[in-house]
C-alpha cells in the first residue's frame, strides 16, 4: 500500500474529486432551488418547464450528460471556457465542462428532493401567507423555502454522497479524479485488491461524514411540528 | 484487434487465438470466447476463468509477476493518427504546443505524458471518442499502438480523413497471458506461433485484419518467441 502512495499522487487525485463534489455541488444547489421553485410556482408554463427538465435530466445516464458537455458542446459546437491558445486548454475545459455535466444532472435530484422539502410545510402556511398579501416570491422567500431546507436535508444528503461518487464518472471525458488514478495504477501494476481497498476506503472517507453530518442535521434542524 | 460482428468474432487477436487452440487440439467451433477488460485480464487468468488471454496484451514486467506470457506474436509500436490535410505533425519530435488524444491511463496516455513536455492531453474511456474531436479540430492527434490506430484510418465513415503518421516510438509485444508459472503450456504455445509464423497463416492474418488499412508490419516483425520462465 506504501508503494501506492510513493509512486503516486493520490491525495492530488482525491483533491480533484473533492474539487469536482465541491463546486458541481454550489452549481446544483442553485439550479435545483430554482427549478424547485417553477416545480411549484402558480405559472403553467413554468411548471411543466420544471417537469421536462427534471424527466428529461433525470432519465438520461450521466455517462452520455458528460460526454454530450464534451465532445458536444465543447469539441464540435466550440463552446470554451478558455481560449485554444491557453497551455492548458483541454485541462481547463475538461474540468469546467464536468462541472457543468455534474450539476446538470443532480440539479434534477436536488430539485425533486427540495419538492419533497415543500410538500412537508402544510398548506395551510402558504395559504396564510398569501392571505396577508405576501407575493408568491415573497412567500417562497419568508415561509416556504427555509422551512423546505431544513425538511429536505436528510435526501439533500444523499444527493451529495451520490454525486461525490458520481464524480468517478468525469474520468472518461480525462478529468484526472480519483478513478482516473485507479485506471493508471491498474494499467501499470495489474489490479490487485490493494488498489481496490486504497480508493474505495478514500471515497468511504469523503462520503462517510457527510452522511453522519447530514443525519445529525436533519434531526437538529427538522422543524417541529 | 479483436471484434465481435454479430455472432462471429473477427480480428487479428481472434485469428491468432484460433490458430493456438487448434495447435493445441480444440476446434474452432469449441472455443468460449470471454471478453477481458483491461483490469480484469490477470484475475480473469489467475483465477483459472480463462486458459489464455490474446488481446493485444502488452508483455511487461510488472504483469509478469503476476502471469506469464508466451510469444510475443506481435510487435507493435505507439504511433499517432493525424488529419489527412496536417502535415505539421511528422513523429514524436513536432508535437510541442500540439493536442493529443488517448485512452484515460492507457500506456500510451502515460508516454506522452513523460515523454514529451508542452503537450496538451485530452483522456477518454475508448479510442472512438477521440475521432469526433480529430476530426473538428479539437485536438490534432490520437495516439496509440499503430496497429489500433491503422483499424481507425480504414473505418468506412473516416476513410480517408485520417491518416497514421509512420513514426513509431515505442515497443509494444503482444503476448498471449497464460497462468503463471505454465512452463509447458508456454512451450506448446510458443511452438503454435513458431508454426503459424513459418506456414504463412500468420502473415494471411495480418493481411487480413491489417492490410485493408494499408498497414505493414513494423521492425521486429515477424517476432522470434521469448524463452519460456
Amino acid at each position: 500500500m506504501g508503494e501506492i502512495f510513493e509512486n503516486y499522487d493520490v491525495l492530488a487525485a482525491f483533491g480533484m474529486t473533492l474539487y469536482l463534489t465541491v463546486f458541481a455541488a454550489i452549481g446544483s444547489l442553485l439550479l435545483g432551488t430554482v427549478l424547485a421553485v417553477m416545480r411549484v410556482s402558480p405559472v403553467g408554463v413554468l411548471r411543466r418547464l420544471g417537469s421536462f427538465y427534471i424527466n428529461t435530466v433525470r432519465n438520461t445516464p450521466l455517462t452520455l450528460i458528460l460526454l454530450f458537455c464534451i465532445l458536444g458542446a465543447f469539441y464540435i459546437l466550440k463552446l470554451e471556457f478558455t481560449p485554444a491558445s491557453s497551455p492548458t486548454w483541454v485541462r481547463d475545459n475538461g474540468i469546467r465542462w464536468a462541472i457543468v455535466g455534474l450539476a446538470v444532472y443532480h440539479a434534477a435530484f436536488v430539485c425533486e428532493a427540495l419538492r419533497s422539502g415543500v410538500n412537508t410545510v402544510p398548506a395551510g402556511q402558504a395559504e396564510a401567507a398569501r392571505s396577508i398579501g405576501l407575493t408568491f416570491a415573497q412567500s417562497m422567500r419568508e415561509v416556504i423555502l427555509p422551512q423546505a431546507f431544513r425538511g429536505a436535508i436528510a435526501p439533500l444528503g444523499s444527493v451529495l454522497i451520490a454525486l461525490t461518487k458520481n464524480t468517478t464518472v468525469a474520468s472518461i471525458i480525462g478529468v484526472a479524479e480519483a478513478s482516473g488514478l485507479m485506471k493508471v495504477i491498474i494499467e501499470n501494476q495489474t489490479a490487485s485488491v490493494t488498489v481496490f481497498l486504497v480508493f474505495a476506503l478514500g471515497f468511504v472517507i469523503l462520503t462517510l461524514p457527510v452522511g453522519i453530518l447530514f443525519t445529525a442535521l436533519s434531526r437538529r434542524l427538522a422543524v417541529k411540528r | 484487434m479483436g471484434l465481435k460482428k454479430g455472432t462471429e468474432y473477427t480480428g487479428m487477436d481472434v485469428d491468432v487465438a484460433t490458430y493456438i487452440a487448434k495447435e493445441l487440439g480444440t476446434d474452432a467451433a469449441d472455443i468460449t470466447w470471454v471478453q477481458a477488460p483491461s483490469a480484469q485480464r490477470e484475475t480473469l487468468i489467475s483465477t483459472g476463468q480463462v486458459d489464455m488471454v490474446v488481446a493485444t496484451y502488452s508483455i511487461t514486467d510488472a504483469r509478469k509477476e503476476k502471469i506469464s506470457f508466451a510469444g510475443p506474436y506481435f510487435v507493435a509500436g505507439q504511433d499517432l493518427l493525424v488529419r489527412a490535410d496536417d502535415s505539421s505533425i511528422t513523429g514524436p519530435d513536432s508535437l510541442k504546443g500540439k493536442k493529443l488524444c488517448s485512452v484515460t491511463g492507457s500506456t500510451s496516455a502515460q508516454n506522452v505524458k513523460e515523454d514529451v513536455p508542452g503537450v496538451q492531453l485530452q483522456e477518454f474511456a475508448t479510442y472512438s471518442e477521440c475521432l469526433p474531436a480529430l476530426a473538428n479540430k479539437g485536438v490534432d492527434a490520437l495516439t496509440t499502438d499503430d496497429t489500433i490506430l491503422a483499424g481507425f484510418a480504414s473505418q468506412e465513415e473516416y476513410k480517408g480523413k485520417f491518416k497514421v503518421v509512420g513514426q513509431t516510438f515505442s515497443e509494444e509485444r503482444y503476448g498471449v497471458g497464460l497462468k503463471k508459472g505454465d512452463t509447458a503450456l508456454c512451450e506448446k504455445v510458443n511452438a503454435a506461433i513458431t508454426k503459424m509464423v513459418t506456414d504463412g497463416a500468420w502473415q494471411k492474418a495480418i493481411d487480413d485484419n491489417l492490410g485493408p488499412a494499408g498497414y505493414k508490419p513494423g521492425a521486429g516483425n515477424p517476432p522470434t518467441p521469448d524463452a519460456c520462465a
